[in-house]
């Protein structure tokens, strides 16, 4: 039941005017495409490996036959007819011995024409079909095992982090967490692998801070937390990371792996990490095809903003990010119930009237998503090192998240900026949560926050904001709007950042089988 | 203040302290046995375990209370003192724009071969590291990110060409002492080409040591575990007392 009262006219001019904004954007990612872009089509078609003895260290095929491929004829037609002719030319029965011919400079790549043209697009279009129709099998075995085993037995979904850098340990610790409780597992990635323009292969041992996204890496956190879920009787979900350079490949390897959800924000790259705008929104859009046909929900990343703009001057800022990313995601085919839209618990907690201007943010983004799996993210920004005020202030940011409905809930942890948890940290914040749900779990019903009160004013307040900011971004452009500093404030011009030499326009007859085969929904 | 002290509990003299921990043993007598034996040898006697339980079937948790017997000597405590204050990214604002009147200009790298971007991205870029902002988050800074594998004449280039207040370096990979040689390399680079006039030359990395700085050729090494905070304040320390001894 709505708490709020908010304007259904006003909700619906904030969305339209998001729509009004992402337009142009939506238009420039359907023009263009990216190395990356075409790297994942090629791993949909079934490439897998490295060339372990290139001098730069193990380099993916996939990146080997896209660079050449770009050097010989360009990309601005797709990776697609190139490849598939050059196999049919050679007589090649792989890709991947295909990519050791490249290695060797056996292969020389042209744009096929005529009959040469069609055979390529038949046999591309049937290889990239083979690997989604395994995307499919993926999502169909998610649905069979859920069905066995059940979803957690009540909201929100409780989610714990693990990231030791060595992904045999993660699996102990992932192990560990669901027997304690927890619902979904994400494995944090090593520091950097945002900014590497490839994506590692294999099990890996040593990550800072986080381990690498890897296939082998999903496949094997995938297979053991399979065995976990039998064990403790309901399906435990995995998340790992679509973001940075790579995102439309880790994408497909998320599909391919049959993972659960993947953080997937339209703007934290170009944020966060100074990707190229339009490198970004092109490949948020094929990564989110991806997302939308294996049925993984996405976690959008506007906690952060919170972590750099403060967070009751900047609340606006997240309700316009979330219905931007709504609008992409939708955009992509992805319906309502795979969108995990972030907030966070992030006011300074020595301000008078934090905790009612957190139930008014959170409440506002509940109310403005109803069918969301909302991701409620805990307090880190102030988070000091004495572990007792921590405590404390992750017990309120969970009971904002019962009091407000969220979906999923980062477990907060009191350890926040001192050390990664120990094992009883996790034990303890669990506890924490546990205590909550079970004391105030169903608070909920008795929970009405006055029409006229602070909790409704401040809600309507943001929402208004939110509006006006919409409406200033729709008249100067959303791309000059990044420029300007207008999100977590940093400024990212349209033709600054990384990546940006791997931006191609499509030619006229592009070819890209993925992107048909994703727009039309198809199977073969 | 006294000379000798221990913890305070009520009373003054009564040396209690808590702590909290875990030990990988099933929970029962024989492990609130093991945490009051750790608790002595800790120098904590009596020892009160207050509180166990178990975490999974292998561990348990701990909280204890109990007096420490040991004393501390006030005039035996001695801390190495950062030569620095340790700012706020406001006050560095605050101090660049009085001192300078400009933004301060930062341009870091990692050079030679080494293709590891994550310490100068966790000192740079706006997502940080350990909580704190990287120095992109300050506006009185200007930072240009150079990313990895750079040549030295590169980087000099770039860093005369942005009229750099300070180069920051960031080597990561050890193999035949390549991050010792490169940023020797570097530093050498910079005082032929610049001379005096050169930016303030910093590197970071897990594997050098803050004491390596004279054999380095450079203004500042920082080691594992340097947030975006110490090397912002250092920045500001190490360019504003420059400015008072050399008057521009």
């Amino acid at each position: 039941m709505p708490l709020l009262d908010l304007d259904p006219e006003v909700v619906a001019t904030a969305r339209a005017l998001a729509a009004e904004a992402a337009a142009p954007v939506i238009d420039i990612a359907r023009a263009h495409t990216t190395v990356a872009v075409e790297r994942a089509t090629l791993r949909l078609a079934g490439i897998t490996g490295a060339d372990t003895t290139h001098r730069a260290g193990d380099v993916p095929w996939v990146n080997r036959v896209v660079d050449t491929v770009r050097e010989h004829c360009g990309l601005e037609h797709g990776v697609a007819l190139p490849v598939f002719h050059a196999l049919r030319e050679h007589d090649l029965g792989s890709l991947t011995e295909l990519a050791e011919a490249t290695a060797a400079g056996q292969i020389t790549y042209r744009l096929p024409e005529g009959r040469d043209a069609t055979r390529a697009a038949k046999a591309a279009r049937t290889a990239v079909a083979r690997g989604l129709r395994t995307v499919d099998r993926n999502r169909a075995q998610r649905d069979r095992l859920v069905a066995k085993l059940g979803d957690p037995p009540r909201r929100p979904w409780i989610y714990l982090i693990v990231a030791t850098g060595d992904i045999d340990e993660d699996v102990v610790q992932a192990a560990n967490a669901a027997r304690a409780g927890a619902d979904i597992i994400a494995v944090i990635r090593s520091t950097g692998q945002s900014l590497l323009d490839y994506v590692p292969e294999g099990a890996t041992h040593h990550g800072f801070a986080g381990t690498y996204a890897t296939q082998e890496n999903f496949r094997i956190m995938r297979a053991a937390m399979d065995e976990v879920s039998k064990e403790v009787g309901r399906y435990v979900r995995v998340t790992n990371y679509a973001s940075g350079l790579c995102m439309p490949e880790i994408a497909v390897l998320a599909g391919l792996q049959r993972l659960d959800m993947m953080l997937n924000d339209s703007m934290y790259g170009i944020l966060f990490r100074d990707i190229n705008p339009i490198r970004t929104f092109v490949d948020q859009r094929f990564s989110r095809q991806v997302h939308a046909r294996a049925g993984i929900i996405i976690n959008t990343g506007e906690d952060n903003y919170l972590t750099t703009a403060d967070a009751v001057d900047a609340a606006h800022t997240v309700t316009v990010s979330q219905l931007l990313n709504e609008h992409f995601a939708h955009e992509a085919g992805l319906p309502d119930e795979l969108l995990g839209l972030g907030h966070a618990f992030e006011i300074n907690p020595r301000v008078p009237d934090s905790f009612r201007m957190e139930l008014a943010h959170a409440l506002l983004a509940r109310e403005l998503f109803p069918d969301a799996p909302l991701k409620w993210m805990p307090p880190t920004k102030h988070m000091t090192g004495n572990v007792f005020d921590g405590y404390l202030l992750d017990g309120f940011f969970n009971l904002a998240g019962v009091l407000t409905g969220q979906s999923i809930l980062l477990v907060g942890m009191m350890t926040e900026a001192v050390v990664t948890p120990f094992l009883s940290d996790r034990d303890l914040a669990l506890a924490n949560v546990r205590y909550v749900l079970e004391a105030a779990g169903n608070l909920r019903e008795d929970f009405r926050p006055a029409p006229d009160g602070f909790i409704a004013k401040r809600a309507h307040q943001v929402l208004g904001e939110a509006v006006d900011l919409l409406a200033r971004i729709v008249d100067e452009g959303l791309l000059e709007a990044i420029g300007k500093g207008t999100f977590g404030l940093m400024k990212r011009p349209a033709d600054g950042g990384k990546g940006a030499d791997g931006v191609i326009a499509k030619a006229d007859g592009y070819t890209n089988p993925a992107s048909e085969l994703l727009e039309e929904g198809a199977t073969a | 203040m006294k000379r000798h002290l221990r913890p305070y509990g009520d009373t003054t003299g009564d040396g209690m302290v808590q702590l909290s921990f875990t030990l990988p043993v099933p929970h029962g007598p024989r492990a609130d046995g093991a945490a009051q034996q750790l608790a002595n040898r800790m120098g904590i006697d009596p020892a009160l375990v207050v509180h166990s339980h178990p975490i999974g079937e292998d561990f348990t948790f701990f909280v204890v209370y109990g007096s420490v017997s040991h004393i501390i000597d006030m005039d035996a405590v001695t801390v190495v003192e950062r030569e620095y204050p340790l700012l706020t990214p406001g006050e560095i604002n605050t101090a660049v724009k009085k001192a300078l009147r400009r933004k301060l200009v930062v341009v870091g790298a990692c050079i030679g071969t080494d293709a590891h971007t994550v310490g100068i991205d966790a000192i740079l870029n706006i997502k940080g590291f350990a909580g704190e902002k990287g120095l992109e988050y300050y506006r009185e800074l200007r930072v240009i990110n150079l990313g990895a594998q750079v040549t030295v004449p590169e980087l000099v280039k770039r860093a005369r060409a942005e009229k750099a207040d300070a180069v920051l370096v960031s080597q990561v990979v050890t193999q035949r002492d390549a991050h010792i040689l490169n940023t020797q390399e570097m530093s050498a680079a910079f005082r032929e080409a610049m001379g005096e006039r050169k930016p303030l030359l910093v590197a970071g990395g897990p594997r050098f040591d803050p004491l390596m700085a004279g054999e380095l050729g450079v203004d500042r090494v920082f080691g594992r575990g340097t947030t975006p905070g110490e090397v912002a304040s250092y920045l500001v320390h190490a360019l504003t007392t420059r400015k008072d001894t050399v008057p521009a």
